[in-house]
């Protein structure tokens, strides 16, 4: 049955993939998305049972790499992390599916864009379940892939290959310290199965290694290696720049791959690998700030942005950096808490974002958006539920998960979770602010939309609908009912082993009794941010066209998201290119080729030529050239002897 | 099975069948037909044979097997002796794999003396897959040299424009080579007196001459493989050679430096392969990074992926002398892996250059809209060669790192660059000739891949996901070898040592 899981969707993306033409895209459809629903049910009876006290299993599928002492097993892992991610995954999976019919009813290649989806379902279920660093590293890439072929899902567009590409390699230079911490692991431990490298941290903790030429305390050295990775995947500060680029996919796939579920792999990753990042201050200090700083960066690009998917997609990157400080003060579960709640509301922002493009005839520019409210109400109030709880707005689901990790930097008492309590403060207003301008310039105020697309505006179909109810449940309904058994009383026994921390780690605990200020002011400051937003597009419906005037320096710098595209093409891209073209035509044509092959063919002639010369066939050139050499000969022995 | 000279069959049967091309004689159409099918006939029944080979090979022995041995030039102590261990079993596989593959592919692109073509062939598959199992110094060298003349002809009589300057730059530049390893060869037997290599390898040659035959036999191997800065002879040949020449020289030709480098430099001369190891290390990974950085510069396909295999065969050679378990196995699975990827990305290639006739990158665009199984063809292995894992690419890439890593931190950090780089060349190139609108008027009419077309993927593909995901089938054949060639390494490494410190101590005493 758990097998069962993971390989289902691996069967209906075979079968759409593979027959879709052959079945249609109705039998596709229902192939994909039937299967991926029974994936779903079993997901929540597994994770039933682990709530039941169900000890962890491990189900070896069969043997992959072995080499030596290397030993790769294919095997799927079932504690209550694994649980808990593929509950998550499997659901907003499945609502995504359902979602897609309606939305995707107009495409030309429907049984491609099941395929892909439920493709990516089974690589991320293998992400989540192995056991392992290996088959990690298998479902990590899978899910790039996956995210590669759907963002490129429209390939006739330029931006969307482009973007497909930049996904991909961004995530690749992730991957790459992710290989080599994979690689150092398994140099340290002699082994790549979680078990035994979780049981020798403790023995080499504090020892150091070399690391390019670097002496370096050993767990830190692989943990930071090992972040990078988990930083590509979950767009963190530095390599989060393929993200808003990827909302060229189409929005289901934002949805699904680009806020619930494979964004968070990093955040996943950090804590089952909990029992090495706990034996390193180092890199928990450094996960705490990076996580801290993208919340702060990418809440102040979300700020300026017109693009609707681009706004939730800077708020997805900046929910990620609160997970990442989350875990960097070792307040893991609230990690996860934040991951599952923020699945579903971001997951539920996301399809509402793709209700109103759909609505709004494919516009995606909130500028030529506004008024609309009246006219898509159901859509209306899912974005509220999702913004109010994205907002941390008492009782809805981020308000339980996000002022737990606020409040667990506060408790940390460590000078980087202070940085990170302030960064996360502010972000919070940020985010509201961002929330309610959204809403207000998508839904409210007077229509900017031109008459033919305002003229179409209606409501999206129940297939739509429903799919965003049931996360809307979840957006309202996860944080309460989940608070304790993920973080309050009943946590360590859920969690079990499958998370460490720990015993001078307390900021988690800590966190429930602080004092009464830090528990109100995550909620000053959200009430705050919208109140801003009101008074600013609302009220004085003029007065952001005026300040990005009057700054325009500073609007300038978050409208280009900090200039970092522009940086790393300098740095990087223009350099590669221009290397690629010297080393071919200078390297390989002139240097070696030019001195090598060509040169002595070159060479050759030359001298055959010159040596043809002499050949003239005229008698009295050879007499001469006798004569000379008799001379020679003759005066040689006359002088010498 | 075991009193039938298996290797002999399955070395020899491909001449028997050229021989019977020799003599179909008839009208020009009818010759043209019967070729193609005892081409495909013949090859098909020796990679039958191979897969015997595979069948009766024993994975729990690090001996050769199925030996075979007859006196050829007592004289000199000279004798035909085949036999295969766990590093040549599959390139045997490998070499009878591709070839029917490679006659299905010309089935209709060649037009022109099929006949010879055939016969080309069939001569070259006896010359390999003869290479791959010789067991005597002077036997290797015949099939080792043999295989260029083929190949020169292939490349010389039916290849592109500038198929001229192409064959001779490719035979000049493994000629040169060559010519310096039959130097080693004679060196070697006149110190030996002997040709048989399972005997070779026992011999402990002194340090001062080890140096020297390896530099030799290094002058060879490295152009087959090719290493940087040898490199230069391969974009050329592939761009002016046939598409089923392309992928005989990038899936079996150029893993001859490789087996070539584990059958002798490392057993026979294992100080000097310790002594010359950075050097090694210091052309494979400029290989990986300049390589790759020009294959971003490319225009032509057949260029870019030439310039891909150099990346790829820069992870080879870097595990190969990583000494270790780890890394050789990754090499020889990493060069498995390549002979079927680089092949079939070349035949992919080769499916647009039958129908367009150019191999420019600007040529296409939007292939995807007219030829979507195309697309999901190359698709698979464009993520095989950027060592997607799950497919064969993964395991090869990643078994070298791990045993680089084990050597040198320097050395793995900088070959894993070429993943990232590998990533963008092939996607760009991918996505500049299969995404996008379709937009040329010319590409309106182009067709999807045909039956034959298919018959000729559908293996490659099969063996890119087995290879990735159950790579156990292989990597168990040929581990005992591996760690037998492992241990006898490190053997002589330690009695070196010893010896030294010996001296050292006796010269202390004095």
């Amino acid at each position: 049955m758990y097998s069962a899981i993971v390989f289902l969707p691996l069967l209906g993306a075979a079968i759409a993939g593979l027959f879709g033409r052959l079945i249609g895209d109705r039998a596709s459809q229902w192939v994909t998305t039937g299967l991926l629903l029974i994936s779903a049910v079993l997901a929540c009876v597994g994770f039933a049972r682990v709530v039941l006290g169900g000890a962890p299993f491990d189900v070896e599928v069969m043997r992959w790499i072995v080499s030596g002492t290397f030993e790769v097993s294919w095997a799927l892992r079932f504690d209550a992390l694994s649980a808990v991610m593929c509950v998550v995954v499997t659901v907003v999976s499945g609502m995504v599916h359902a979602y897609s019919w309606g939305y995707m009813s107009h495409d030309k290649s429907i049984a491609r864009f099941f395929s892909y989806l439920s493709l990516f379902t089974f690589f991320m279920l293998m992400l989540v379940t192995s056991n392992n660093f290996v088959q990690m590293f298998f479902g990590w890439e899978g899910v790039g892939l996956a995210s590669y072929l759907l963002i490129g899902f429209w390939y006739d567009r330029p931006s969307a290959n482009a973007a497909a590409i930049k996904a991909f390699l961004v995530n690749r230079v992730g991957d790459f310290g992710f290989a080599l911490g994979i690689l150092g692991t398994f140099m340290v431990f002699n082994a790549v199965a979680f078990d035994t490298v979780f049981a020798g941290v403790p023995g080499v903790a504090g020892k150091t290694v070399h690391f390019l030429g670097l002496s370096v305390e050993v767990m830190t050295l692989l943990c930071l290696l090992l972040f990078v990775g988990a930083m590509g995947k979950s767009a963190q500060l530095g390599l989060h720049t393929w993200l808003p680029d990827a909302m060229e996919g189409p929005t289901p796939v934002s949805a699904l791959i680009h806020a619930a579920t494979m964004v968070t792999a990093g955040v996943f990753m950090v804590c089952r690998l909990s029992p090495m990042f706990e034996y390193s201050q180092t890199a928990l200090t450094v996960v705490t700030v990076v996580g801290a700083l993208t919340a702060f960066f990418a809440a102040t690009v979300g700020l300026v942005q017109n693009d609707i998917k681009r706004v939730i997609a800077y708020s997805t990157c900046s929910q990620l950096g609160y997970m990442f400080f989350a875990a960097g003060v070792s307040a893991y579960s609230a990690a996860m808490f934040h991951l599952t709640t923020h699945a579903f509301f971001k997951a539920l922002l996301f399809l509402g974002a793709g209700s109103v493009i759909h609505a709004m005839s494919g516009e995606q520019d909130m500028r030529k958006m506004g008024g609309i409210w009246r006219k898509i109400p159901v859509t209306y109030t899912f974005m509220w539920i999702g913004s109010l709880a994205l907002a941390g707005v008492p009782f809805f689901a981020g308000y339980f998960s996000k002022d737990l990790i606020i409040e667990a930097a506060f408790a940390s008492k460590t000078g980087v979770g202070q940085f990170a309590f302030w960064m996360g403060t502010i972000a919070a207003a940020l985010t509201a602010f961002y929330s309610w301008r959204l809403l207000f310039m998508t839904f409210h105020g007077e229509s900017r939309a031109d008459h033919d697309v305002l003229h179409h505006v209606h409501e999206s179909p129940v297939s739509m609908t429903a799919p965003m109810a049931l996360l809307a449940v979840g957006a309202v309904f996860s944080g309460v009912a989940l608070a304790g058994l993920f973080t309050g009383e009943a946590s360590s026994a859920f969690w079990g082993k499958a998370i460490y921390v720990a015993a001078n780690h307390t900021a988690l605990k800590d966190a429930h009794h602080v004092a009464l200020w830090l528990k109100v002011l995550p909620i000053a400051v959200a009430f705050a941010g919208i109140l801003a937003a009101w008074y600013m597009y609302i009220r004085k419906p003029n007065l952001p066209a005026a300040m990005a005037a009057e700054f325009s320096d500073v609007h300038s710098f978050l409208y280009n998201k900090w200039y970092f595209d522009e940086l790393y093409d300098v740095l990087f891209v223009r350099p590669a290119k221009w290397l690629g073209r010297v080393l071919w035509q200078g390297g390989d044509g002139r240097i070696i080729d030019g001195f090598g092959p060509n040169g002595l063919a070159a060479l050759t002639l030359d001298v055959a030529r010159r040596a043809a010369r002499l050949q003239s066939g005229y008698l009295y050139h050879y007499a001469f050239a006798m004569l000379i050499g008799v001379a020679l000969f003759v005066s040689y022995y006359l002088f010498v002897r | 099975m075991n009193s039938w000279p298996l290797l002999s069959l399955t070395t020899f049967v491909p001449l028997i069948g050229a021989a019977f091309i020799l003599m179909i004689r008839g009208e020009a159409e009818v010759v043209a037909r019967n070729a193609r099918n005892v081409a495909l006939w013949t090859s098909l029944i020796t990679l039958l044979l191979a897969l015997a080979v595979w069948a009766n090979f024993d994975p729990k022995s690090a001996a050769f097997q199925l030996e075979e041995r007859a006196a050829w030039i007592p004289a000199f102590n000279i004798s035909y002796h085949m036999g295969v261990d766990g590093i040549s079993v599959f390139f045997v596989v490998l070499s009878a794999f591709l070839t029917p593959l490679c006659v299905l592919a010309s089935w209709e692109a060649i037009k022109e003396r099929v006949r010879e073509y055939m016969i080309a062939f069939l001569v070259l598959e006896t010359l390999m897959i003869g290479m791959f199992c010789a067991l005597d110094i002077v036997l290797f060298y015949l099939f080792f040299e043999g295989v260029l003349i083929p190949m020169f002809l292939i490349i010389g009589i039916w290849g592109g424009p500038r198929r001229v300057y192409s064959a001779f730059k490719f035979f000049l530049y493994t000629l040169l080579g060559s010519v310096l390893m039959l130097v080693a060869i004679l060196a070697i037997y006149f110190t030996a007196d002997t040709t048989d290599i399972p005997a070779l390898m026992k011999l402990a040659l002194p340090r001062e001459m080890q140096m020297w035959l390896w530099l030799a036999f290094f002058a060879s191997f490295a152009v087959k493989v090719p290493m940087w800065p040898l490199h230069t002879w391969l974009p050329d040949a592939h761009v002016e050679a046939p598409t089923a020449g392309s992928v005989i020289l990038a899936g079996v030709l150029l893993k001859m430096g490789g087996y070539g480098f584990l059958r002798f430099s490392l057993p026979m001369m294992p100080l000097a392969s310790e002594f010359f190891a950075p050097l090694v290390f210091g052309l494979s990974i400029v290989a990986v990074i300049y390589t790759s950085l020009v294959a971003l510069a490319q225009e032509d396909m057949k260029k870019l992926i030439a310039y891909s295999s150099v990346a790829h065969m820069g992870f080879v050679t870097i595990g190969i002398f990583t000494f270790n378990v780890q890394g050789i196995e990754g090499a020889i699975f990493q060069m498995l892996s390549h002979g079927i990827v680089s092949a079939a990305l070349f035949l992919c290639v080769g499916v647009v250059y039958d129908r367009m006739h150019s191999r420019l990158i600007a040529t296409y665009g939007g292939l995807v809209n007219r030829m979507p199984l195309y697309a999901f063809v190359f698709m698979v292995f464009m993520l095989g060669s950027v060592g997607m894992p799950g497919t064969s690419g993964f395991v090869g890439e990643m078994l070298v790192l791990v045993g680089a890593y084990q050597v040198s931190t320097w050395v793995a950090a900088l070959a894993a660059t070429g993943v990232v780089l590998g990533a963008a060349y092939m996607l760009w190139l991918y996505r500049r000739v299969v995404f996008g609108e379709l937009d040329k008027p010319e590409l309106k009419t182009i067709l999807d891949l045909d039956r034959r077309e298919i018959v000729i993927f559908v293996p490659l593909i099969v063996a890119v996901i087995w290879m990735g995901v159950y790579p156990s089938s292989f990597l168990d054949a040929i581990h005992v070898s591996v760690q037998n060639l492992v241990d006898n390494y490190q053997a002589a490494i330690k009695a070196a040592g010893a010896a030294k410190g010996h001296a050292a101590l006796i010269g202390g005493v004095r």
